[in-house]
């Protein structure tokens, strides 16, 4: 796990969110082991930036290269099922990954006495907590994480750096856009420099697809 | 995927996940039809397969919104989107989900309701099969339906306008199946036509349904 293959690279990489790039010319790598923080003001493209890694939208300009099936995204949203049981949301995500990480997860997010509760029922710092130990389940080297600590009490954001440093420490690494100092050993990055020049003349380069975006 | 149709059909039975919502919308057309057009055999019986079949394809567009809307409002659809699973599968799972849902009920229960119509005993097996055959391309049509417009709020009635054209083949040569095999007449060619539309969208349309929700979640 530990090969350079194994790193996130990416290399000048513009993303854009709704057709107008909000990010330009970013160069970073993550190597297996490291935590990289994205540091920047709120709509400075953090999300869009992990999107784009996660493979959710294409990136305007610039290439990346990843092992193959290695990203675990987790996004603002939780993706929890309301009328399922704790239990049944993380055993859903386990077999769609194919692991079997479902206990670790729960006790690694201190969710034992939750686990027969509907996910509906608990509360936001709760449902965080379910969303985070999804990340456990997954089995994936490579976490993307937005904003991971958004409703966590400080006992439970120091049990999800416990979680990201296990992560690390077994060889896996985490980019993680936050406003926090979680305490973990890790770089940062930060985005404002990269900021996108306004927009292009649209007449100039706008391809067909930029009428309808 | 296993995981995905099982986690699906899990929600539909649990509190609000909609099953047994076309059941009873079907269930209500059949009952109000005979108070519309009179109770009378004459009239009833030759009308029943298509009032079925109508019934049938109204159902299941009521159902079609929530196929991607519930998941791409929690997340799940973009974590989905970026787990090991093909979206085409994630698509022919989430449609097979609202076929046992909604589809499989209302085969089954079609001769019951035909039976409040008036309909001859002889041509149960005939709307039995011909729904069957059709309501599986109903679901898969409108699944891509409901991946077009996934991302928009209120996006049902678009969504109708655009997947009732589409039902519209399904429909003729369902009713036309039905009818004919009630009355004797020779039923296979409309049949066959029915079960080519099944084959032919589910061949098809979890590409495009997969395409149209990669766009949207852009």
């Amino acid at each position: 796990m530990n090969a350079p293959a194994d790193a996130l690279v990416v290399r000048d990489m513009t993303v854009a969110r709704g057709g107008v790039p909000v990010l330009a010319g970013l160069s970073f790598r993550l190597d297996p082991g490291r935590v990289l923080i994205l540091r920047g003001p709120n709509g400075s493209g953090k999300t869009t930036l992990l999107r784009t890694l996660a493979g959710l939208q294409p990136a305007m300009a610039g290439t990346m290269s990843q092992p193959a099936e290695a990203i675990a995204y987790g996004a603002h949203a939780d993706g929890l099922k309301a009328v399922l049981t704790v239990e049944e949301n993380l055993r859903f995500w386990a077999s769609v990954y194919g692991t079997d990480a479902v206990e670790a997860a729960i006790s690694g997010f201190n969710l034992t006495g939750l686990r027969s509760r509907a996910a509906g029922n608990l509360s936001a710092g709760q449902k965080r907590r379910l969303g985070l130990a999804r990340l456990l389940v997954t089995g994936r080297p490579i976490w993307l994480l937005d904003e991971p600590t958004v409703s966590l009490d400080t006992a439970s954001v120091a049990l999800f750096a416990d979680a990201v440093r296990a992560h690390v420490a077994a060889g896996g690494s985490a980019l993680i856009a936050t406003h926090i100092d979680l305490g973990l050993e890790a770089e940062v990055f930060d985005v404002t420099p990269y900021k996108a020049q306004a927009a292009t003349d649209p007449a100039a380069g706008g391809s067909f697809d930029e009428a309808f975006l | 995927m296993i995981a995905l149709l099982i986690r699906d059909l899990r929600l539909s039975v649990r509190a609000g996940g909609g099953f047994g919502l076309g059941l009873a919308f079907f269930l209500i057309v059949t009952v109000l039809v005979p108070f519309g057009v009179g109770p009378e055999e004459a009239i009833l019986a030759p009308i029943a397969p298509g009032i079925l079949w109508v019934g049938a394809l109204l159902a299941c567009l009521l159902s079609l919104d929530r196929i991607f809307q519930l998941d791409y409002e929690d997340g799940s659809l973009d974590l989905l989107a970026t787990a090991p699973l093909p979206m085409e599968g994630a698509v022919v799972m989430k449609a097979v989900a609202h076929w046992l849902t909604t589809g499989l009920p209302l085969v089954l229960a079609a001769p019951v309701f035909g039976a409040l119509l008036n309909m001859p005993p002889e041509g149960f097996l005939w709307i039995m099969g011909s729904l069957a055959l059709g309501t599986p391309a109903l679901s898969m049509i409108g699944a891509f339906g409901a991946a077009l417009t996934v991302g928009l709020k209120r996006g049902g009635l678009l969504l109708s306008l655009l997947v009732l054209p589409l039902y519209i083949p399904t429909l003729i040569f369902g009713a036309e199946a039905a009818s004919r095999g009630m009355a004797g007449f020779e039923a296979g060619t409309p049949m066959l036509m029915v079960a080519g539309i099944t084959l032919g969208s589910l061949a098809l349309l979890p590409f495009a349904a997969a395409a149209a929700l990669r766009i949207n979640l852009r």
